[in-house]
């Protein structure tokens, strides 16, 4: 009883520590100064890291923990409660939140170090670790959905962390609202849940599925559906805004407004992933409805593909990297509609390592390049930045699938799973995700002869920039507090897909907390049949189309970017059409910039003159108001003050009412 | 009779004699000695206000339906009229706010106001005695009587402290909201001939009526309180009244005064008139979507943040209504946070564009941009508050919308799919305005001007936020007051009472 007691005091720290540092940071930044605010922020963040770690330990044991801590809130005969949920899924998301924020926070110690609002940042960080603790440790729909606004809160706060920028005040905004289109349909989702299962807590809800499988629900007249399709329709498209899935994906992009270390966190390794943790652990509500899962696989596989072309004419270093972010969430989701979710949650650890070690190292040169992030203006970096250099190729050998790294593991057993499936849709999502694989090699590599290879495109570059400062152009390597990081998420980047394939997808790792129905969706059975191991699996991996397409595609970028550099700009100029709809993203922001914003603008201002102004108020009001006047105004006259006038009216009055006598 | 005044007659009477007290040291203006004392005066009279409130919400039974602090005397014998009080799981933590939020008010007018500080102080008081009057009568000619006297002093708030077309505000105000509360005293009437000579608001509860007279009955009070709530298409009042009103005058027009038309319906029409509320169900729900679409379209383009604001308290006053005709715990529980949510929420953001109109003299939007450079302690505290009123999850603003988007989709899944569009509209007038206002670079020099707000201004604004995340992370001590009784009403309203 004791042990239990403790491990739940654990379980609260978890989240509570960053929470606090985040306070501290936050009210007072100025009383406890820039090594106060990142000491305790950092400090939050390590404990609840070392907490995790011992939590995962208990829970490798065999202990989960379903509890609630306190009731938020009673209405009829619910109770909607706070509380945790903690097995396998829960301590392997938050070992890959806490360790990512621990290295970010250490990061930014060396990118924020002149930044006026420092303590600000550390504050927003702390806050935003501990929103995502709550999200992912939540054993109810409810706290998952707090958690869920809390991380877009604080996203938007760090978007727009330099408000003073045009752009980035644009962007949070728009982050802000995409997102919001999202809650808007899992919110709904939520309410459908709680009004056919009665409550909000996941254990009940799940058990009680299977017995709602076949309810129908008849929202338009004449029309039946599913009602485990819609729920989970609905709930995916809060997945989608959160995750960045086609077509709520325009925000994504734009979020590289906000500091790079931002970047690597919130939109790159953890927050963007809500969406696919979220869709996993739904997965006994997944699991009942083919539609909802075939919705999911689509959308996944036109993100993985479509969002891969955008990064191949992009020369915004963390552009790139963003569209490269958006093309593996679309991985993601595609192994989420291939039922394959455990191979989902592999993708999304080794990507969080790989990805958010591309972005610090995409920092680490903005800060080389003293704030230029044009890949154009860069080039032969590797001399000047070896730390950087050497991190970031490890980190793009993951992301492009080479055999033994991280990335190949995951990679490869989402194509597997999608080919094993047998939905509607697998078929093209098969082609987009192997056919992304060359898109990723190219952009990958691509960014990466473009800065760290090839010629020194800087020197001129930098005639704009610290003119007046008169310092030495000359690039050097970043300090320790940036390199440091880049090497700890090197190791799991290059190591972790090796130790973790084999229990993790081809084992029974997650155990109960994901649930699929294998015998209706049996790709997780073929993978692990076809699994003989990490090294034979990377071994056979050399001999398949996916390692000669990434292979293809890192030749392709060499040959145009090293060896005939004057190629690029040929191309581009024969593909005009083609050039022209990538660069205008396939015309989604003008789109949405002109049908939503302006069409609702256009439509409030339409109701405001003609509907409040011209016929409430002129109309009916102001109007009632003139008649009033008006009937006053006759009437007046009969009061002339004239004695000959009321003695006329007297007379005949008298005569009518005589009249009237005489005759009735 | 004095030796045992009841709370609740302390709660209306204590502020109205201190308005009063307050009014008879003013007289001229210039004596400025004069003027401090008499604002300790009424700061005085408003704590000693709320103070004598507090006893109801810690010695309230949460578990009994039955009305609690029930004062009962003889008032005009002749027609039976009584000076009956108390309260219900319902009305109490009105009664509570209110007397909360004139503290604030009474400090928020402090340095601002400098014509007439007596006059203007004692009006809050009065009316905020009238208020809990409102909420705490069971006599309908006492109700009556208060729910009238309370537009007296918000009508000489906005025609005397109000802006340049003050005058025009306060009459569309005072015309409004007279006509439809007469057709109210025209209802009461007949209530009380059916129901044997009786004012009694809980005997009219159990009167058996036919249908046709139920419907006209509901008609009656609904333009009564649709006035007030206000709800589409008799709302627009409110924009001019709040863009005239003085900062202590919105903040209690928002956060109280739209409160009593929607207690209204609770009290009144679905108890009294059961048959004809679900009847006319689709009515009221019609109207509150359009509120809550409409409205928030109409919000969208406004170019003046007091508008904007105003437009903003509609819209989510329409949740307050939709909650409660879907007739179950969750929509009229979730209405009923929504009403004390939204009063501190667009209180506080009433506040928050006093505290920029107070430095800058301007209403619009586009003379802003950038505050946050000059003023980051109030951008801290106004981000809050926008995302609040956005429904940020873990604010109070989440609490009342998500329950009654939850109540509403056990009802019929487009209520619910129409009132969660909110979700995307509330964000998108709010943050929009918020950026504009405070982020970006320094606009002008007006702007590079300003100074962050003081020492007053953070108390009364922090302590609001206070409010509104102790609300929002943890609800259920507000839920649980109101448990009881809704069910119980819900219960009644369940049953006809058509003449058999």
């Amino acid at each position: 009883m004791d042990l239990l007691m403790d491990m739940q005091s654990l379980y609260l720290l978890v989240p509570m520590a960053p929470l606090v540092g985040a306070i501290l940071a936050g009210f007072f930044g100025k009383a406890i100064g820039r090594r106060g605010a990142h000491t305790v922020t950092i400090l939050g963040v390590l404990v609840a890291f070392l907490a995790s770690v011992v939590i995962f330990q208990d829970v490798l044991a065999g202990n989960t923990y379903n509890g609630s801590v306190y009731t938020w809130l009673a209405a009829g005969d619910v109770r909607l409660e706070i509380g945790f949920l903690i097995d396998r899924l829960t301590v392997l998301m938050m070992l890959v939140v806490t360790f990512v924020s621990l290295m970010v926070h250490i990061y930014t110690v060396g990118y924020m170090a002149e930044d006026p609002g420092y303590q600000r940042f550390f504050s927003y960080i702390s806050l935003f670790t501990f929103s995502m603790l709550m999200l992912v440790m939540s054993n109810n729909f409810l706290q998952l959905f707090f958690g869920w606004e809390a991380v877009g809160l604080v996203s938007y706060l760090l978007i727009g962390f330099w408000f003073t920028r045009e752009t980035a005040i644009y962007a949070n905004l728009k982050a802000f609202l995409v997102n919001r289109v999202g809650d808007f349909g899992f919110l709904l989702g939520i309410g459908l849940v709680l009004a056919h299962f009665g409550s909000l807590d996941y254990a009940t809800v799940f058990d009680r599925a299977p017995d709602l499988a076949n309810n129908t629900i008849s929202i338009i007249d004449g029309q039946t559906w599913s009602l485990m399709t819609l729920i989970c329709i609905l709930l995916f498209i809060g997945a989608m805004g959160k995750s960045a899935q086609f077509p709520l994906h325009v925000w994504l992009p734009d979020s590289m407004e906000g500091p790079t270390p931002i970047s690597a966190l919130i939109h790159a390794a953890t927050m963007v992933t809500a969406g696919i943790f979220m869709v996993a652990r739904m997965s006994p509500l997944f699991e009942l409805s083919d539609t909802a899962l075939s919705f999911v696989m689509v959308i996944g596989a036109i993100t993985a593909l479509f969002m891969g072309f955008l990064g191949i004419i992009q020369n915004d270093i963390k552009r790139v990297v963003a569209y490269s972010t958006l093309s593996q969430l679309g991985y993601m989701t595609v192994a989420l509609g291939a039922s394959a979710y455990s191979v989902a949650i592999f993708h999304l650890m080794t990507h969080a390592f790989f990805k958010a070690l591309l972005f610090l190292a995409a920092g680490s040169v903005i800060i080389a390049m003293h704030h230029n992030q044009d890949i154009r203006k860069m080039g032969g970096l590797r001399k000047y930045l070896p730390i950087t250099w050497i991190t970031s190729l490890i980190g793009s050998l993951a992301l492009i699938g080479t055999p033994f790294f991280s990335g190949f593991y995951s990679k490869d057993s989402i194509i597997e799973a999608v080919h094993a499936s047998h939905l509607a849709g697998s078929g093209f999502a098969y082609f987009a995700v192997t056919a992304g694989v060359f898109v990723t090699a190219f952009y990958s590599f691509r960014m990466y002869f473009l800065v760290f290879h090839g010629k020194e495109r800087f020197h001129n570059a930098h005639h704009d920039h610290d003119h007046a400062q008169g310092q030495d152009h000359t690039p050097h390597e970043t300090p320790w507090v940036v390199t440091l990081p880049l090497v700890l998420l090197a190791i799991p980047s290059l190591l972790i897909g090796y130790f973790t394939m084999g229990p993790l997808v081809a084992g029974d790792w997650f155990g109960h907390a994901i649930y699929v129905n294998l015998t209706a969706h049996p790709a997780m059975v073929e993978l692990a049949q076809g699994f003989h191991g990490a090294t034979a699996m990377a071994l056979h991996g050399l001999t398949l189309l996916p390692f000669w397409l990434a292979v293809g595609g890192v030749a392709t970028a060499y040959y145009l970017y090293l060896v005939r550099p004057d190629l690029p700009q040929v191309i581009r100029q024969r593909s005009g059409l083609i050039y022209t709809i990538l660069d205008e993203k396939y015309g989604f922001d003008r789109f949405n910039d002109w049908f939503f914003a302006g069409g609702s603008r256009l439509i409030g201002s339409r109701l405001w003159r003609w509907g409040d102004a011209a016929l409430i108020d002129g109309l009916v009001v102001n109007g009632s108001a003139r008649v009033v006047g008006w009937v006053a105004a006759q009437v007046r006259q009969l009061q002339s003050g004239y004695l000959y006038h009321y003695a006329f009216a007297m007379i005949v009055g008298v005569a009518l009412l005589a009249t009237a006598f005489v005759h009735f | 009779m004095f030796e045992s005044i009841g709370i609740l007659s302390l709660t209306i009477w204590l502020p109205i004699v201190a308005g009063l007290l307050v009014l008879a040291t003013g007289g001229k203006d210039g004596a400025s000695g004069g003027v401090d004392g008499q604002r300790t005066l009424a700061l005085l009279g408003a704590a000693l206000g709320f103070i004598v409130s507090l006893p109801l919400w810690t010695g309230f039974d949460s578990t009994t339906a039955a009305m609690q602090f029930v004062e009962y005397a003889d008032w005009i014998p002749l027609f039976n009229v009584h000076y009956a009080l108390g309260v219900d799981g319902i009305s109490m933590p009105f009664v509570v706010l209110n007397s909360f939020i004139t503290v604030l008010v009474v400090l928020a007018g402090w340095a601002v106001i400098k014509t007439k500080v007596a006059q203007y102080m004692a009006a809050f008081l009065i009316q905020s005695g009238l208020i809990n009057g409102v909420f705490a009568s069971l006599d309908g000619v006492l109700f009556y009587v208060f729910f009238e006297a309370m537009l007296i002093p918000l009508y000489l708030i906005i025609g005397i402290w109000g802006g340049p077309n003050r005058v025009y505000a306060a009459i569309k105000f005072f015309l409004y909201t007279l006509l439809g509360s007469l057709l109210m005293l025209v209802a009461m009437l007949y209530l009380f001939f059916v129901s044997g000579g009786s004012f009694d608001i809980l005997v009219w509860h159990k009167v058996p009526l036919a249908m046709g007279a139920q419907m006209l009955l509901f008609v009656a009070f609904f333009f009564a309180f649709a006035v007030k709530v206000p709800m589409w298409p008799v709302h627009t009042w409110l924009p001019d009244a709040h863009v005239e009103a003085p900062t202590g005058g919105s903040v209690v027009l928002a956060a109280i005064t739209l409160k009593v038309g929607a207690y209204g319906f609770l009290r009144f029409t679905l108890p009294i008139l059961p048959d004809a509320s679900h009847e006319l169900s689709w009515l009221i729900i019609t109207l509150s979507l359009i509120a809550v679409v409409y409205i928030g379209l109409v919000a969208l383009v406004q170019t003046d943040m007091k508008k904007l604001i105003a437009y903003s308290s509609i819209a989510h006053m329409g949740f307050v209504t939709l909650g409660f005709f879907m007739f179950n715990s969750w929509g009229v529980e979730g209405g009923l946070v929504q009403m004390i949510s939204h009063g501190f929420i667009s209180g506080a953001l009433f506040l928050c564009i006093g505290v920029l109109y107070d430095r800058m003299h301007s209403r619009n939007i586009a003379d802003y941009g950038g505050v946050a450079n000059t003023m980051p302690r109030f951008a801290a505290l106004f981000m809050f508050f926008a995302m609040a009123n956005a429904g940020l999850p873990a604010t109070s603003g989440f609490v009342g919308e998500f329950m009654v988007i939850l109540g509403a989709i056990q009802v019929n899944f487009w209520y619910a799919f129409l009132a969660a569009l909110t979700l995307i509209f509330g964000a998108a007038y709010t943050l929009w305005m918020y950026k504009r206002v405070v982020f970006g670079p320094v606009a002008n020099d007006r702007v590079a001007a300003l100074t962050d707000i003081d020492a007053r201004e953070f108390l009364i604004l922090a302590t609001l936020a206070v409010c509104v995340l102790a609300m929002g992370v943890y609800p259920f001590p507000v839920t649980e007051v109101m448990h009881v009784s809704v069910s119980n009403l819900l219960e009644h309203v369940a049953h006809s009472k058509l003449l058999p």
